[in-house]
């Protein structure tokens, strides 16, 4: 079982490195998102250095829903599902594996992102146990939710633009918890965001569970 | 498609057929009473709620959405509850007419919760001074309605049959928990922040109007069910449509072709 999970999430990481998309688009984009946050929020202001932590997990989400496609976009092209579904690896297994394979790109965007407040918005980072569990737990939330809702949409034709219909929504306890850590963390206050962190690890054990449940019959159809 | 069993058949229509031998439509002696129940019921609540009652002493008019605001909203939660326990059982019997009941609920929950959030609005207005607060409430019905809106967006796609039924499923197994999750992360986030807001249920109702009220809740419940009848025959019509009228019009064309 962790061979495969391993096995699934290595094969995912490694088409990821070798197309390069992540580093050449996603990065790219994700900076592109933290500069258009300034223009509509003239830095000058200071309402950007007040919402920081709530434009850096805007900034996640969305450069992480473009991820999540990609994790699916590689499988639909040349039926390469069905390979996956004849390899005999369990289905819970492979949503685990896609799961993990998509957190770890979350993890690095995250990261991306935190330099990119860091610098373009002048945040001085603070609290960083809290930081880091935040950054953790909800990368596993977004992953676990994102393959579940991102295998559902990947057979249709209509995938680009009903995710995010689908995904957004069920990401707003995810987007709620961690800015709320972060504010705490970056305030100095982080005894006020680590029951959003439990609350975060709540939603992605539920989201991992669920997905390697459900996984098995939405697989067959995508 | 399995094969519907008998037990599914129950709610299916009445074949009262028309001039081509299919059903003319999807009332039957049960759904014309329910109609009946319902209008009869509406009236009555109409009366009262705008007439019959009187105003409140700090709320004046407005009191009457009491009759009709909270009776939309809890039929809204009670759709998107059946919706799960329909893909549930969906997913763990394969039964047609769960799949069916599931669509229908969150077709009217998502009316309902359309209905609640209007008239929530209007008595925002005058009450708050806005149309609307990011109250823990009125934010995780609003995000309902956006998931109830996904879920139909699913629905709605051409495909085939069974697939779209077990995605479908899927989305609506975790439409309940998803609302729960929400709702208890807005909670949580407004009551960090702010005092909950006014509560409504505060008012001191007795008598004609807690009678109005009650009412309402009982128009609203059998309203759920007429329409919920109403929407599943139609579902159940498209489906035999699709899977069985298509199959004759093929083998009809097949036996053209072939001379016979």
């Amino acid at each position: 079982m962790f061979r495969d999970v391993a096995l699934v999430a290595g094969k995912d990481l490694r088409i990821e490195w070798r197309s390069r998309v992540g580093i050449n688009q996603i990065g790219p984009f994700a900076v592109l998102v933290l500069v258009l946050f300034a223009f509509a929020l003239d830095p000058d202001r200071g309402v950007l250095a007040k919402a920081t932590p709530g434009l850096y997990w805007i900034a996640v989400l969305l450069c992480g829903l473009l991820a999540i496609q990609r994790a699916f976009a590689v499988e639909v092209a040349d039926g390469a599902t069905d390979a996956l579904r004849l390899s005999g690896i369990e289905p819970a297994a492979l949503f685990l594996g896609k799961t993990l394979a998509v957190a770890a790109q979350l993890l690095v965007l995250a990261a991306l992102l935190l330099v990119g407040v860091a610098v373009l918005y002048s945040a001085t980072l603070g609290g960083w146990p809290l930081l880091m569990a935040t950054v953790v737990s909800a990368s596993v939330g977004i992953a676990g939710a994102g393959t579940l809702y991102g295998v559902l949409a990947a057979g249709l034709r209509v995938r680009e633009t009903l995710l995010p219909l689908l995904l957004l929504p069920v990401l707003a306890p995810v987007l709620i918890g961690a800015t709320r850590a972060f504010e705490a963390a970056l305030a100095g206050t982080p005894a006020d965001g680590w029951p959003w962190f439990g609350w975060l690890a709540v939603f992605a054990v539920i989201y991992l569970v669920a997905g390697a449940a459900l996984f098995g019959p939405l697989l067959e159809e995508a | 498609m399995t094969a519907p069993a008998t037990s599914d058949a129950e709610l299916a229509p009445a074949p009262a057929a028309g001039a081509d031998g299919g059903p003319r439509g999807t009332g039957s002696t049960a759904t014309r009473a329910l109609g009946a129940v319902v209008l009869a019921g509406a009236a009555a609540l109409a009366g009262l709620g705008l007439f019959g009652t009187p105003e409140d002493v700090v709320q004046g008019a407005l009191v009457r959405l009491l009759y009709i605001h909270p009776q939309a909203a809890t039929t809204a939660y009670i759709g998107c509850f059946l919706t799960t326990v329909g893909s549930g059982v969906y997913l763990w019997r394969r039964s047609v007419w769960w799949d069916l009941v599931a669509l229908a609920s969150a077709e009217i929950g998502a009316l309902f919760t359309a209905l609640a959030l209007i008239t929530g609005s209007l008595w925002g207005r005058p009450a708050w001074g806005t149309y609307w607060v990011w109250d823990a409430r009125l934010t995780s019905t609003a995000m309902l309605m956006l998931l109830l809106l996904g879920y139909l967006a699913l629905r709605k796609l051409p495909g085939d049959t069974d697939v779209r039924a077990r995605q479908a499923a899927v989305l609506g197994l975790l439409l309940l928990p998803n609302v729960i999750l929400v709702r208890q992360s807005v909670v949580w986030w407004r009551t960090l922040h702010q005092l909950p807001t006014l509560d409504v249920t505060g008012t001191n109702i007795s008598g004609l109007q807690l009678f109005t009220m009650m009412l309402g809740f009982a128009v609203f419940a059998v309203l759920f069910v007429w329409l919920l009848m109403h929407r599943f025959r139609v579902a159940w019509l498209e489906r035999q449509r699709d899977e069985v009228l298509v199959d004759e019009a093929i083998r009809a064309r097949v036996a053209e072709g072939s001379g016979r």
